[in-house]
């Protein structure tokens, strides 16, 4: 296993770093907020124009990584998207493009819109009243989302929600049970049957929805994925989106980490700053460590998954679930260490206080990858 | 310079070596249960050193093997199922020896090395003392010269298994007008030199493996000096380094090590269905949540020892690895602690829950031994995030005129 970035992944990092640094300042992702779609599709072009949609799709349909290393290449731009709480459908695009891509040459030419940004498509997985169902075997269990067959094609019906840019989305990637089993289909959003609710979401710039599909008519093309392959491609999705989230919460948690250290050096009580109070010190001190340990199990898991996707299954679930465990509890720690400030609506602490929340909660919590690692290794 | 063996190509040997000659293991290992283990180590650590296999990542002219970490991690997993000389690894192959190579003489290295690598010597640390706590170089053990030698006074304490060994390295205070860091001198004591008495203490597990040790008049040749006089502290540091990397897991001097609770959670899982609670969601959720904080810490050690070799982190690095295994081993033995409910404090005479119920009396050694986890935290906000010391008393103070309390 290797940590060290190439000269390439690095030119690439900063790269990312300065577009996120001159269109996405703290101001102009409070500005994002104020808007209804929380990012502006013109942004989304030029930000994809990066490669930020390339890493997952084969060179023949356009897209590529930088050194090979597509999950470590991407898991750069999270994190910089985490350390800027910047807007973006980028972890949801993701997860459909490692679901297009391996559906096979049927799906060159709307992948190719994707990775240019001209259509953003999003992945429905969730529904309501249930967690992230983790595929068993060939199977997923209770999809009450239904395909049924008519003709010479199909009939979707059922509810999605907790679907990331939903109301910006123009494709959905929708799981369901088929005539056979476990199915993904692609769905356009303007598709009749096709209903969008926007649903509240913590953070700022990064919305969700509800999407209700009602006997939309699917012809067969539109079909993905079936059975064994459709249990494998969400899979294989479930497992981009965690690494994903993994990367951006850790680049989230050390921006708050950095400031809470600056801001320690820079408040004085009684005579003093509060970087030399002992009992705040080993606050920190604890921080530090679980930060530390947070950068290397996300960064493990993408390394894992870029050296053998098949084997990564647990160390993904061990990411996502300390990651997204502790960055909460780090980032509140700072907001405590802030006083009344952390928790001011003008200070920027809480942006990332929301994003860490949002990643917490969003493609498997903790507790449901504890439980997945678990039924790994007891089933082994 | 001849081409080092391929590490595949010394695992295969590794591996039929120890089948023809070391005994399988019987139970797991968790610490000198009785005086026996101690002359059975020495002469299990005899055959490894006949066989070729002692001391791995040791230079081979005082008797190691001059081979790399990954010959020692391949070394390690092939060992799992055989008797080891485990109490050789703590503080004996991983602490004292590695300061020896580090600061010791030719004549040191020879006598001291090769003694560890045959099996003839076991080696402690003298550094605690009963006033001291985590005030390390506030310590009031006196070495004073006379003619050639130096003449040895004071007292030690919490040093493992000191009444089996042959040597400690102990810090002493040689000048008493300079400030505390500056006075103080490391020595290579006889344990069972005239004049050293050792007094065992008895643990809340019931093992008397810690010692306290009391120095009278114990007279020391000139060469008993590990580093330079005065040069104390610098040389315990370099100890403590070993220390921390032992603690921490990133020691390449460790040989086979087989800890009671450990990644694979198998007696986690075995606990859980002695209770009939393996299929309990919560019990689910505290069993995977147990094999992620082992695979962190095995990532963080990974990745925290590359950075210590690269340079990319400062060697104050290593205490975020330490403080790391020490929350893990604690966490691991809470979670056991839940699993087990009512059984990890009755159980049958040989129930499991007995063990468990000792192993949590004892969790807090994981962020005492080695220094304790509150100056690790010092160590990562002042010298990693370089954070203001608090004030002390006795800095720059000439230790003869600093206040010592009981």
């Amino acid at each position: 296993m290797t940590f060290e970035l190439t000269a390439d992944q690095r030119l690439f990092q900063s790269t990312t770093r300065e577009f996120l640094a001159d269109t996405m300042s703290i101001t102009a992702v409070r500005a994002a907020g104020e808007t209804e779609a929380g990012f502006d599709r013109g942004w989304w072009r030029r930000a994809v124009e990066l490669g930020w949609t390339a890493m997952l799709v084969p060179e023949q349909w356009g897209g590529g990584s930088v050194s090979g290393r597509p999950l470590t290449e991407l898991s750069l731009v999270a994190e910089e998207l985490g350390r800027s709480c910047a807007p973006g459908p980028l972890i949801t695009t993701s997860a459909v493009l490692a679901g297009l891509a391996a559906g096979g040459e049927r799906f060159a030419e709307v992948t190719g819109e994707v990775v240019a940004g001209e259509r953003i498509a999003v992945w429905a997985v969730y529904e309501p009243g249930h967690g992230l169902e983790f595929p068993v075997g060939a199977t997923v269990p209770d999809i009450g989302t239904r395909l049924t067959a008519d003709g010479d094609g199909y009939r979707l019906s059922g509810l999605k929600d907790r679907v990331e840019a939903a109301g910006q989305a123009d494709l959905f990637l929708v799981t369901a049970t088929g005539p056979d089993g476990p199915v993904q289909v692609l769905v356009p959003a303007d598709a009749a049957g096709v209903t969008v609710t926007p649903t509240w979401t913590l953070d700022l710039v990064r919305r969700t929805g509800e999407v209700r599909f009602e006997e939309v008519a699917v012809p067969a093309d539109a079909v993905v994925h079936t059975g064994a392959a459709a249990a494998a491609a969400l899979e294989a999705e479930i497992q981009v989106a965690a690494i994903l989230t993994a990367a951006e919460t850790v680049g989230a948690t050390d921006r708050a980490f950095d400031a809470t250290v600056g801001w320690m050096f820079d408040r004085y009580t009684f005579g003093r700053p509060l970087a030399s109070y002992q009992a705040l010190k080993h606050r920190m001190a604890d921080n530090k460590t679980w930060l530390e340990a947070s950068r290397a199990t996300a960064a493990a898991a993408a390394e894992t998954h870029d050296d053998d996707p098949t084997g990564a299954a647990e160390v993904v679930s061990v990411a996502k679930s300390y990651v997204s465990a502790k960055a909460p509890v780090i980032v509140q720690d700072c907001v405590q260490i802030h006083g009344g400030i952390g928790v001011t609506w003008e200070h920027d602490l809480h942006l990332y206080l929301r994003r860490v929340t949002l990643g917490r909660a969003l493609y498997g919590t903790p507790e449901e990858h504890r439980r997945r690692i678990t039924d790994l290794i007891t089933a082994a | 310079m001849t081409e080092l063996e391929s590490v595949e190509e010394f695992r295969d040997r590794a591996r039929r070596w120890l089948k023809d000659n070391l005994p399988a293991a019987t139970g797991r290992y968790s610490g000198p249960e009785n005086d026996d283990v101690w002359d059975r180590s020495r002469q299990l650590q005899r055959i490894l050193f006949d066989g070729g296999f002692a001391g791995i990542c040791y230079p081979k002219e005082y008797g190691g093997q001059g081979l790399t970490t990954a010959h020692q991690r391949a070394f390690t997993e092939e060992s799992f199922e055989y008797e080891m000389p485990l109490v050789f690894n703590i503080p004996t192959l991983s602490i004292c020896a590695p300061t020896i190579l580090d600061l010791g003489t030719e004549d040191q290295k020879h006598k001291h090395l090769t003694g560890v690598l045959r099996g003839d010597q076991l080696l402690v640390q003298f550094l605690s003392e009963p006033r001291g706590g985590s005030d390390l170089a506030g310590l009031t053990t006196r070495a004073d010269r006379d003619g050639d030698e130096w003449v040895l006074n004071g007292s030690k304490i919490w040093s493992s298994g000191a009444y089996a060994a042959d040597y400690g390295i102990c810090l002493a205070r040689t000048n008493w007008d300079a400030p505390k860091h500056e006075g103080l001198t490391l020595f290579l004591v006889p344990v069972h030199a005239p004049g050293v008495t050792i007094q065992r203490i008895k643990q809340v597990t019931g093992s008397t493996e810690f010692c306290q040790e009391f120095f009278d008049d114990v007279r020391l040749p000139a060469d008993s000096v590990l580093g330079e006089v005065n040069g104390g502290w610098a040389a315990a540091s370099r100890l403590l380094f070993h220390e921390r990397s032992a603690m921490g897991g990133t020691s390449p001097y460790m040989s086979g090590s087989r800890p009671r609770l450990s990644v694979d959670l198998s007696e986690l899982v075995e606990l859980a269905r002695s209770v009939g609670r393996l299929d309990d969601p919560s019990v689910r959720e505290d069993i995977g949540e147990a094999r992620a904080m082992f695979r962190v810490r095995d990532q963080l050690v990974a990745r925290v020892s590359r950075q210590l070799a690269s340079g990319e982190l400062p060697p104050p690095a290593s205490s975020i690895v330490r403080l790391f295994s020490a929350e893990n081993a604690q966490f691991q033995i809470d979670k056991a602690i839940r699993i087990a409910g009512a059984s990890a404090a009755t159980a049958a005479p040989d129930g499991t829950g007995r063990q468990l119920g000792i192993d949590y009396l004892f969790r807090n050694s994981w962020s005492l031994a080695g220094g304790s986890a509150e100056m690790s935290r010092n160590v990562i906000s002042e010298r990693l995030l370089g954070m203001p010391r608090e004030f002390a008393a006795d800095r720059g103070v000439p230790f003869n005129q600093v206040k010592h309390g009981r």
